[in-house]
């Protein structure tokens, strides 16, 4: 008897299916829920930002930069060599703001987490879908950053897409372990440690403005192991090509081993935290 | 016999804080069951280890040793099944106060899995229960305490549960706020689920519970109904008496000589004394008779702040 059935079994949709079947996707959409109600914010400081750096820094100062002929920069116009720099480091700091703060918002005893926790959620269904949001806001982050070099004539359309793998490496590379710190810490004034003492050093001296080549010597080397190097050597050979092949699978190889040591210590601590 | 849906044995929970700092036992091995349709109350004042109890039935806090099952299962390898059958109310409001009632339910409804088209339809029942439909698109933000309180209570039923565990439900409520909750939760009791609750109310107990385990130091000190407490720890009657603070304790060593005549106790609170008999009254006589004369004398009848402070020697709520 097909009356039987209720109309509710009746009407599942897509969503209905792959949500009972990936509880990780209930996560991202509660995230999702939150996003709807302040995506065009963002969409302009994605925007606005990149075109204001890129306008004051690649094309005013790069103007004087490009006249002096620096060999530094082998022949590359300013602006061409700052564009994916800049876009690796603002990858980076959409990682930190949404795996740090919201982490540490949500893990309180009045947090989502809990809330989350108390249903037949997993620890590590709520990490995932979490995590899945936070590559989605540095993804959609990166590649409005990238419109803004096509529309400077950095790269091509092509080439913007072929960047958009290592920006969303460099992000997670950061917001993954981040998140299994902010998970536990008890004072938001640490993470705001973290981002005056740690990441902003890193945006000045990863090779975002100028190449690491004009360091000190000893510090050159410190640069080269930071994650941040790593992001901007990979994305800037992604973007204007013609980079060495072997190199960029280290660059590769370093992120992606920083972001599953992340994960995997996040697996821990969100258990840690939310079933103890 | 009713079905056994919680039963603990030896239950124990250690917290390890983080540094140098020793471990606290929490709950030093506690033993209970809850049967089904039954309301049941831990009772006892705060850091008595009825919080740490509750995470422990909620399947989201491992118990360090001890056997704990629930709904047949146990929480160290079926938590997300039992979660799925559990409602959860906690001390403190989990609340999204950037969304609104309504969506606080779709977004919860969801983490159990359910079908969109199945949470609104309960949603849209819940919120009449909770006395909230008019509030339906409001943001939580704008909302007062009490109506939080009932839409916690409301989202914690959105996966139908068998068992509804409630953590202090109405701390910090103003009367009419923690009336209209005793009200639904009732309700709640009188279609046959099954409440497990934390309270360091004794009114609270005595109005919703059906049994009682009173609490103290990690562990269980007295189990009963509250009449049955009552009975068994206290007289039927106390009388209160009340003096200018100088004169107390010379008031309290003449009646405590008096007591022991006519079979009284008599228990010293910093801003008043307790007399303890079974009749009142008569109590009152007696002590008039010594010629103390109180500033003011209440004879009531025994409650369960009586039964915590005899096997306790403390109040519940200071």
């Amino acid at each position: 008897m097909p009356q039987m059935t209720t109309s509710a079994t009746t009407a599942l949709t897509a969503t209905d299916v792959l949500t009972a079947r990936l509880p990780a996707l209930r996560e991202f959409g509660y995230w999702m829920r939150r996003y709807r109600r302040i995506w065009r914010g963002t969409v302009v400081i994605s925007v606005a930002n990149p075109l204001l750096f890129l306008a004051a820094l690649g094309a005013g100062l790069g103007k004087l930069v490009d006249a002096n002929h620096s060999g530094h920069l082998a022949g590359t116009p300013y602006l061409d060599f700052l564009a994916p720099g800049l876009l690796a480091a603002s990858a980076m700091q959409n990682g930190f703001v949404e795996g740090a703060f919201p982490v540490f918002q949500s893990s309180r005893s009045r947090g989502n987490y809990p809330a989350a926790a108390a249903t037949s959620m997993r620890p590590g269904d709520i990490l995932a879908g979490h995590l899945l949001f936070v590559a989605f806001r540095v993804l959609l982050s990166g590649l409005l950053f990238l419109a803004v070099v096509v529309a400077f004539g950095v790269v091509r359309p092509a080439r913007a897409l072929l960047a958009a793998g290592p920006v969303l490496l460099t992000g997670m590379a950061f917001a993954a372990p981040l998140m299994a710190w902010a998970v536990r810490v008890d004072r938001q004034s640490r993470l705001n440690g973290l981002y005056r003492f740690v990441v902003m050093p890193l945006y000045m001296l990863s090779g975002t403005f100028f190449p690491v080549g004009q360091l000190p010597h000893w510090l050159r080397a410190v640069a080269a192991c930071t994650p941040l190097y790593q992001g901007v050597a990979l994305t800037r050979s992604a973007a204007l090509g013609g980079g060495d092949a072997g190199a960029a699978a280290v660059h590769a190889c370093y992120l992606l081993a920083l972001t599953a040591a992340g994960v995997w210590a996040a697996s821990r601590s969100y258990t840690r935290r939310l079933n103890s | 016999m009713a079905d056994v849906l919680i039963e603990a044995r030896g239950l124990r929970k250690v917290h390890a804080p983080r540094g140098a700092a020793a471990p606290t036992e929490a709950v030093a091995g506690i033993d209970f069951r809850v049967t089904a349709g039954e309301a049941f109350g831990f009772l006892g004042p705060n850091g008595a280890g009825k919080s740490t109890t509750m995470r422990m039935v909620a399947a989201v806090s491992p118990p360090s040793s001890g056997r704990l099952e629930i709904l047949g299962m146990d929480p160290a390898t079926h938590g997300p099944q039992i979660r799925a059958r559990l409602g959860s109310v906690p001390q403190d409001d989990t609340l999204d106060t950037e969304l609104t009632v309504r969506e606080n339910l779709l977004v919860y409804g969801r983490y159990f899995g359910l079908p969109r088209a199945v949470i609104r339809e309960r949603a849209a029942r819940l919120l009449e229960f909770a006395r909230l439909a008019d509030k339906a698109d409001e943001q939580v933000e704008a909302l007062s305490g009490g109506m939080r309180r009932r839409l916690t209570i409301a989202r914690s039923l959105v996966n139908d549960p068998e068992i509804l565990l409630l953590d202090e439900p109405t701390t910090g409520l103003d009367p009419q706020a923690r009336h209209l909750l005793w009200e639904r939760l009732f309700r709640l009791k009188q279609q046959g689920v099954t409440l497990l609750l934390t309270t360091h109310y004794m009114d609270e107990a005595e109005q919703l519970c059906d049994r009682i385990v009173v609490m103290d130091h990690g562990r269980i000190v007295a189990e009963g109904s509250p009449r049955g407490l009552i009975e068994a720890h206290c007289t039927r009657e106390v009388l209160e008496l009340r003096f200018p603070p100088d004169r107390q304790q010379q008031a309290a060593e003449k009646i405590a000589d008096t007591a022991k005549g006519v079979d009284a106790r008599v228990e010293v609170l910093p801003d008043r004394l307790l007399v303890y008999a079974d009749d009142g009254e008569d109590a009152l006589t007696a002590v008039h008779r010594t010629g103390v004369e109180p500033l003011t004398a209440l004879v009531r009848r025994a409650g369960l702040e009586d039964v915590f402070l005899t096997l306790t020697g403390r109040t519940l709520v200071d």
